[in-house]
């Protein structure tokens, strides 16, 4: 028995030739909101699924709760919800019927019910719409009835697949509202999204790329590990200029963000001032410098670097 | 494996509500049934009445009208032409306005009174062989009674050998009577696909299998919450279709309704396993729809209802064995027309009770390995 709430153990999933996720290993604590990010095709819905227990591993095990995923899902199954990209939603059900389907699946005791659905509707702000049809709700409302239907038997541990992929700005910051309550209610939340800003909301945050681990600390931590810095800057000619930088020493990256150019230094006091010297002896003015807070894409490009050029410092420092 | 009853019942409310919500999945369950019934019970139709009938009558006399007469008088044949030359018979055949011609010979009145023999002519369009066959029959049965009654007012002592042949359980050969039992069978089949096919496939379209399959409910569980709300729509269905058979159709139900309903009840199971069978199988409901246009058509065709098992070639009737809509024929019929019981039919209800336990067994077996 393990204190974690959730313990990933060299998972492992194949189709075919194709390796979707190799090797995964992480823990989860009890109460933690755990993000994991990449882009489209990293593994992380076949990750959850696995963990969710509708996709068998080819490899490894994942245990929640100290119960294997693999070999006792009878036992996972009461104490997770999985909401996948697009939740299954009975269409011709009407929100009530929905939720109430859902949580007599689960056996939720009728005397507890009323209190959670009140909740669950203040949350969603839902309620208005209790009698309306599932189908004849917009895009957030569903995702939003879906997470409720999810939610509505407590569950120790939430899995929530891209849960704002494609869904409105208000629908996508009540979506968190709901997450944020859940985690202070002491629910691990386990959330995979492909934005950025949403995994720096995140305790913890898993970097995948290509099915691997590339990266795995607390979103500023990752920031921190980056070892160099962020440079904004405006230039009189930023196309030449980032053509140009791509050769100069002590250049990790750069790259143009509208019309300032996003540079990332290698360590070095002196970094910042040779490569400025380098760009204007190339002619370029340099119209504005100010050090940038890296982002998660930041430090996602790099470790996919590094990870790519074999290198991996800040890999075996954080697992 | 333990059930848990109350998920159970839970999941065939919610597949009540939504199977009575659906506005395509609402004239399935009670108005197609009917409909169906009442087109095949007209249409699926082999009599044949009022036969378009050509006479010739050379003779002229009282015995010979009598003759045309009885053709007249049995409902079978309606006399639309009187030709003067056995030429017109001809041509009126060739050219379709008449199925039939009689032609009456001079001399039929004496030859007949004298007690020689005597002979008439009838033409049948051969090119529809079932309604010739069966036109030509009925035409001897005139022309045999007449002469039985002809023979019994001269009390002619000697009648020679008459074939007195009688029908037991349908004395008047309709045809209905067979075939609205049949009709039967094809519509509980036909609702049992329909309503379980798309069943699983549906939800797995729209991404609510997963969601069941997070949940604590089992395989045993959902196909469970599957099958128990299509059964009793195809249980209130039967006994909807057995009363208007037997009252709009007036078709005799001389067997035991229980009987009717266990034999029912077991093809209806067979019916809705093959159904979760075919939905689980399949990734999409075209593909599902497809499947089960596939099945239903051979289980229609290799049952008996259209063309009897024994005059298909052998390969095919041994095919007809493993169709459990071929049993359920064999049952309905003997049932409702000869009043068989449970003493004459038990084989093929130990054929469906084995086929139905298969099959729900392999629906849920199949449906645990799609999990994977």
């Amino acid at each position: 028995m393990t204190s974690a709430a959730v313990s990933v153990r060299g998972l492992t999933r194949r189709f075919g030739e194709v390796v979707a996720v190799e090797g995964l290993s992480f823990e989860v604590k009890t109460g933690e909101l755990f993000g994991i990010v990449g882009p489209d095709g990293a593994g992380k819905t076949t990750t959850l699924r696995m963990l969710a227990g509708v996709m068998r591993p080819s490899g490894g095990d994942a245990l929640i709760r100290g119960r294997s995923v693999v070999s006792e899902p009878e036992a996972v199954k009461p104490h997770i919800a999985y909401m996948s990209q697009r939740f299954g939603l009975y269409e011709d059900l009407t929100v009530g019927e929905n939720i109430a389907f859902y949580a007599e699946l689960y056996e939720v005791p009728r005397s507890v019910l009323p209190g959670r659905l009140e909740r669950l509707y203040e949350f969603s702000q839902l309620a208005p719409f209790e009698g309306r049809l599932a189908g004849d709700l917009s895009g957030g409302m569903k995702q939003k009835l879906g997470l409720c239907c999810a939610l509505v038997h407590e569950p120790d541990v939430l899995l929530l697949d891209e849960p704002t992929f494609g869904v409105d700005p208000i629908s996508r910051r009540d979506l968190w509202l709901i997450v944020h309550d859940m985690v202070a209610r002491g629910t691990t939340v386990i959330v995979s999204t492909a934005y950025m800003e949403e995994a720096e909301r995140c305790d913890r945050v898993a970097l995948m790329n290509r099915g691997r681990l590339v990266g795995l600390d607390h979103p500023r931590r990752l920031h921190e590990g980056l070892g160099g810095e962020v440079i904004s800057v405006r230039v009189s000619e930023p196309r030449r200029a980032v053509e140009w930088l791509a050769g100069v020493p002590h250049v990790r990256s750069a790259a143009l963000l509208g019309d300032s150019m996003r540079i990332m230094l290698g360590d070095g006091e002196e970094a910042w001032s040779s490569v400025r010297t380098s760009l204007e002896e190339q002619g370029i003015a340099v119209l504005e410098a100010a050090p940038a807070r890296p982002s998660l894409e930041d430090v996602f490009v790099e470790l996919v670097e590094r990870e790519r050029s074999g290198k991996n410092p800040e890999r075996s420092g954080n697992d | 494996m333990a059930v848990s009853v109350v998920r159970v019942r839970h999941l065939v409310r919610k597949e009540l509500k939504q199977l009575l919500r659906d506005p395509r999945s609402r004239p399935i369950l009670f108005v197609l049934p009917l409909v169906q019934l009442v087109l095949f019970g007209y249409a699926v139709n082999t009599d044949v009445r009022h036969i378009r009938t050509a006479a010739l009558d050379h003779d002229g006399t009282s015995a010979s009208r009598e003759l045309l007469e009885a053709f007249a008088a049995s409902g079978y044949f309606d006399i639309v032409e009187r030709p003067q030359r056995p030429s017109d018979i001809v041509r009126s055949l060739d050219r379709g306005r008449v199925m039939l011609g009689i032609e009456i010979p001079v001399g039929f009145a004496r030859d007949l009174d004298a007690g020689r023999g005597v002979s008439i002519q009838l033409l049948v369009d051969g090119s529809d062989s079932n309604t010739a066959t069966v036109a030509g029959g009925y035409a001897l049965g005139v022309v045999t009674a007449f002469t039985i009654q002809r023979s019994g007012e001269a009390g002619a002592a000697s009648r020679g050998l008459v074939l007195d042949a009688r029908a037991w359980f349908n004395p008047s050969f309709e045809s209905r009577m067979y075939n609205v039992p049949a009709v039967i069978g094809a519509l509980l089949m036909l609702i049992c696909l329909l309503l379980t096919s798309f069943s699983v496939v549906r939800e797995r379209e729209i991404g609510t299998l997963d969601q069941l399959r997070v949940s604590p409910i089992t395989s045993t569980e959902l196909i469970l919450g599957k099958t128990i709300p299509v059964m009793w729509v195809g249980v209130l269905d039967l006994a909807l279709i057995t009363v208007i058979a037997t009252t709009w159709f007036s078709v005799p139900l001389r067997g035991s309704l229980v009987v009717l309903a266990a034999g029912g009840f077991l093809f209806i199971l067979c019916g809705l396993s093959i159904g979760l069978l075919i939905s689980t199988v399949s990734r999409t409901q075209q593909e599902a729809f497809l499947t089960m246009y596939m099945v239903f058509l051979p289980a229609l065709i290799f049952s008996g209802f259209f063309f009897p098992i024994e005059s298909m070639p052998s390969i095919f009737q041994w095919i007809s064995y493993a169709n459990p809509m071929r049993y359920f024929l064999e049952i309905v019929r003997a049932l409702f027309l000869k009043g068989a019981g449970l003493a004459e039919l038990y084989p093929q209800f130990a054929v469906l009770a084995a086929m139905a336990v298969t099959g729900i067994g392999l629906a849920i077996r199949r449906f645990e390995r799609s999990v994977a």
